[in-house]
């Protein structure tokens, strides 16, 4: 069953955004887009979160934290970078401080352009990325469903 | 064997109450902020997908306590409704909630020993109304036991308002319904995380979840004893609390954690203990 995607819970984590994007995020949870009609909630512990939304480019201060909250959420799990500086660094890329995309510290799923990201576009990115979820979720069920076959042969075997 | 039946019932059925009852709660609260809201199964949902998840855990003792606590919610709503004795099912239900905390303090994170603590200041601030309740219930119908409190031609609601004032005003507290959601919360987005729910993830976090659907239909059961003379007023009177607390819940802030002790004992003081006081210069002058 797939309950996976009726049920996205999110983690917003701000990787130095000017705001911007932010509020956008923010702005799907008002009454205008309201985004808990698609079950989705805003929590703010990685251990419940299903989708890690980061705004803001990567610099070196919280690179660690941004692998440290990704690591702390159970699979399967999905990024969406929303907002330029999420995707390339976007105008500060070339910053000294400044790591790049969130695609140099952890993997990304999906990308959200824009400047700021529209809630339109976010809420896209988000649905798009709930497909992604439920593909590694069938994954990740086959492979205990192959673990568990491979320890019956080798128990029918000794 | 009536009461096994009732035990039975609600072993099956109070989950799936619950879970509808949350959604209901979750469309109200909705429509009370103008949005539309989540589907009336999403409950059921979350839980499910809590099933599919990775089960993050570091201490393999947490797994045993939030185990522990989901059985004795269980088996204090089973006993409530089989028409067992309310202080043992109090003191069933109590212990329930002891587990939780020692489950929030058996991992390392330091939010979920806040959360901890403040269960611990949760529990501390509705016992003493909730056994003032029994009492008040006992002095009434001269039982201890649901079945015969509910089966009471007494119309206990008139005998005991001030008790069940400040049963409500507990209430608030036990159904973590702002402004007293002080441990957990639904909305704890930037609070203290989530409390002492922290570090439970996957199907851990799960169970927790079920053992709140138990533990709303034992509360709202509870309401049903002080009605017991009439089940329609009685169910009536259950629908129109679980209503206003949802009001209250959207239209207050969370207070501290000393407003949730201080109005739990002012409610246990000034509208337990007097009521129980004129009931019993009443009782002992008749």
């Amino acid at each position: 069953m797939a309950f996976l995607k009726r049920s996205p819970w999110l983690l917003h984590y701000d990787a130095s955004s000017c705001n911007g994007c932010d509020i956008e995020v923010l702005a799907c949870l008002t009454p205008l887009y309201d985004v808990e009609r698609f079950g989705i909630i805003n929590t703010g512990n990685p251990k419940h979160a299903d989708i890690l939304v980061i705004t803001g480019g990567i610099n070196e201060l919280n690179r660690d934290i941004v692998r440290n909250i990704y690591e702390q959420m159970p699979e399967p799990k999905v990024v969406v970078a929303v907002g330029i500086c999420a995707t390339s660094g976007g105008i500060f890329r070339e910053c000294y401080n400044i790591v790049g995309g969130v695609d140099k510290v952890i993997p990304v799923d999906v990308y959200v352009p824009g400047c700021a990201a529209r809630p339109e576009s976010i809420i896209d990115g988000i649905v798009t990325a709930l497909g992604i979820l439920e593909e590694k979720r069938r994954t990740m069920a086959d492979r205990t469903h192959a673990k568990e076959e491979i320890r019956k042969g080798a128990e029918a075997g000794s | 064997m009536n009461g096994l039946l009732g035990a039975l019932l609600f072993i099956l059925l109070a989950p799936l109450l619950g879970g509808l009852v949350a959604g209901v709660d979750r469309i109200l609260t909705a429509r009370m902020q103008g949005r539309v809201g989540p589907p009336l199964l999403q409950p059921f949902y979350d839980v499910g997908k809590l099933f599919e998840k990775e089960n993050v855990v570091v201490t393999t003792a947490q797994n045993f306590y939030v185990l522990a606590y989901l059985a004795f919610i269980v088996v204090s709503g089973a006993l409530f409704f089989a028409g067992g004795d309310l202080l043992l099912v109090i003191f069933a239900f109590t212990l329930a909630h002891v587990f939780l905390v020692l489950g929030a303090y058996s991992v390392h994170s330091p939010y979920s020993h806040i959360g901890a603590e403040r269960e611990l200041i949760q529990i501390m601030a509705y016992e003493p109304m909730i056994i003032l309740a029994a009492v008040g219930l006992y002095m009434v119908t001269g039982s201890f036991f649901t079945g015969e409190i509910a089966a009471s031609t007494v119309p206990v609601i008139l005998y005991l308002p001030g008790v069940f004032l400040g049963f409500l005003t507990v209430l608030t507290i036990k159904l973590r319904k702002s402004p007293f959601d002080i441990s957990t919360s639904h909305h704890a987005h930037q609070e203290i995380v989530k409390g002492i729910t922290t570090e439970f993830s996957g199907a851990t976090l799960g169970q927790i979840e079920i053992a709140h659907w138990y533990e709303n239909i034992f509360l709202l059961g509870f309401i049903y004893l002080f009605f017991g003379f009439n089940p329609v007023l009685g169910i009536a009177a259950i629908a129109i609390t679980y209503f206003a607390e949802i009001f209250l819940d959207n239209t207050t802030a969370r207070l501290r954690w000393q407003a949730a002790l201080q109005s739990g004992w002012a409610a246990a003081a000034i509208l337990g203990i007097l009521n129980l006081a004129i009931i019993g210069y009443i009782m002992g002058g008749a």
